[in-house]
């Protein structure tokens, strides 16, 4: 039920996102949705990409720290206070949330947010008991 | 060939070239005095800058009564190599030279070295000496990856493997591609390079899911050529399980098998038979006694076409008092870890590369491949030393990275007691070097 985002290590420099995305982009790996977290110096892009170990795998050759990380993709209402409501379950049941970040296209009528927990599988059993919908990988690309 | 006495066939604990690494204190200090009178009067009766010193001082080469009147002497430095060149320092006659060498110096003119035939042979059984301390035998595969050309570690390591009847495999620096491919093929066992060019063989090996432990048959690293840290050493016996041995030499000496670390690692062994060694204060030029340090001096004993008297190396080493658990008779020095030439000042403070090399590889996972860059803003020095984020230190969320780099900075703090930034830059961004890597940019 967890999904692979694959993140790397990125300095603050001109072009060196767009390396990144040149190198998906030559071996036709399309980017679903990505995030960036920075600091002045140095950054983190993570990326959802359908083929994730074959961007791992073209990434590393071309020399970045590729790492994989389980995430959890979760949907929630497109209307006020969506948000709060899951947000409510996930405190409920005690778990922390690293970072998060929303997919760019919608499922249905909810929009997608991708979570990474330091526990995930406590998380997801929340969500679900709560009626959440948490999307796998098929159901997350049948879109 | 010159080596066909030597016993090549012989795999047994004690090397028999390795006879002279044992010899009676006594018979060694005769052997020594005989050679340095022999070498003095040969500088004397042939080198016009070393007899116009000599004679200022007043010192004749029958002043050389006893090894501490090795004192007397003038010293030389590598600026007479240069005020001399190309010829000016030998001493021997065109026709008995057969073979140059020069410095790997990165500004101006070279210094050249003329080696006599007799030179050659003696380097080679210097080196011979430092493979068989190493525990290379006549089995063994040796990749020879130093330059081969008028830079001194390709072809000094290998006659020395020749000699002691290993299969030598002389593919030189560079092309990594080929160095992984050829150390698989061939069942390399022995490789002699710069630290940090192993360093990044096991990069590039790892890539290519090579694992050092098992699917390479190495089992030792001859390393020299650049200064290098203890800690570097436990990184690179961890990462493949080799033993990593110390080489030492210059070319201004010989090259490569002036010294070499024996299995037990108590600093490195001189073949004091051939290099006299002093330590000397860098200020005052005394003479030190053994386990004080200083700058470490040597002198040739037995080379002819080049020799050189109480040669200054820059290099800060100690003599070591203690004998080794080896048996060897000859004296060790305390590792390199700094050169007079490499130390930088910054905010006032004496730093050396090899300090800042030592904080860094004392956190867990980082890897040797940094750059110290200084720079001065307004009045005040700035350190700022780049390092490579690796898979193994790279944990996905902003803060471990934030952590990787506090750890980094305290831990180099604690041992230069000033402050560095730390930046972290992408793998394989930094300068990966064949040779002597160059660490440090200076650019105030």
């Amino acid at each position: 039920m967890k999904i692979n985002q694959i993140s790397l290590f990125l300095e603050n420099k001109p072009g060196h996102l767009n390396a990144i995305c040149r190198t998906l982009a030559s071996n036709n790996i399309n980017i679903v949705t990505l995030s960036l977290a920075d600091t002045q110096q140095f950054g983190i892009v993570r990326l959802i990409v359908e083929e994730w170990k074959r961007a791992q795998e073209v990434l590393e050759k071309a020399g970045h720290v590729v790492n994989v990380r389980e995430v959890v993709a979760a949907t929630v209402s497109d209307k006020p206070g969506g948000m709060a409501e899951l947000l409510d379950t996930i405190s409920k049941a005690g778990v922390n949330i690293e970072y998060m970040y929303a997919f760019t296209f919608r499922h249905g009528a909810e929009a997608v947010l991708i979570f990474r927990f330091d526990d995930p599988d406590r998380a997801i059993n929340a969500l679900r008991a709560a009626g959440r919908n948490v999307l796998d990988f098929i159901t997350l690309f049948s879109n | 060939m010159f080596y066909q006495d030597c016993a090549h066939d012989i795999d047994t604990p004690v090397h028999p070239v390795s006879a002279p690494d044992y010899m009676p204190i006594g018979q060694l200090r005769a052997l020594q005095l005989h050679r340095l009178q022999g070498v003095v009067r040969r500088i004397y009766d042939n080198v016009p800058l070393t007899r116009k010193r000599m004679d200022e001082r007043g010192v004749k080469p029958e002043h050389i009564q006893t090894l501490a009147d090795i004192a007397l002497l003038p010293f030389s430095v590598k600026s007479d190599l240069r005020d001399e060149y190309p010829h000016g320092l030998f001493a021997s006659p065109m026709n008995e030279i057969v073979r140059f060498h020069c410095s790997s110096g990165t500004t101006g003119k070279p210094i050249v070295i003329g080696n006599t035939r007799n030179d050659i042979i003696l380097w080679q059984q210097t080196c011979m000496r430092a493979l068989a301390m190493c525990g290379v035998r006549s089995s063994d595969v040796m990749q020879v990856t130093y330059g081969y050309g008028l830079f001194t570690g390709g072809l000094g390591l290998h006659y020395g493997g020749e000699g002691i009847g290993c299969a030598v495999l002389p593919i030189s620096g560079g092309n990594t591609e080929r160095q992984l491919m050829m150390m698989r093929d061939m069942g390399v066992t022995v490789i002699a390079c710069t630290p940090s060019y192993f360093l990044h063989l096991v990069d590039e090996g790892h890539k290519r899911g090579i694992n050092f432990r098992t699917d390479t048959k190495l089992k030792h690293g001859i390393f020299g050529a650049e200064p290098w840290s203890e800690e570097m050493r436990t990184k690179i016996q961890d990462a493949t399980g080799i033993t990593a041995h110390d080489i030492y030499g210059l070319t201004e000496i010989c090259g490569p098998g002036v010294a070499n670390d024996c299995q037990y690692h108590n600093g490195l062994h001189i073949f004091e038979d051939h290099f006299y060694p002093e330590i000397i204060d860098p200020e005052t030029l005394e003479p030190q006694p053994d386990g004080i340090a200083g700058e470490l001096v040597f002198t040739t004993l037995t080379r002819t076409g080049t020799p050189m008297l109480r040669y200054r190396t820059r290099d800060i080493s100690r003599l070591n008092t203690k004998a080794c658990e080896c048996g060897r008779t000859i004296r060790t020095f305390e590792r390199v870890s700094a050169r007079s030439d490499d130390m930088l000042i910054i905010r006032g403070v004496n730093v050396f590369p090899s300090q800042i090399e030592s904080g860094l590889l004392q956190v867990d996972k980082v890897l040797p491949h940094y750059m110290i860059n200084i720079t001065r803003e307004g009045d005040l020095d700035k350190l700022e030393i780049q390092v490579e984020v690796t898979r193994e230190t790279f944990g996905d969320d902003i803060r471990s990275l934030e952590i990787l780099r506090s750890e980094i900075a305290h831990s180099v703090q604690r041992i230069i007691n000033i402050s560095a930034s730390i930046r972290l830059v992408e793998p394989n961004t930094l300068p990966r070097s064949e040779g002597k890597i160059q660490r440090v940019r200076d650019m105030r």
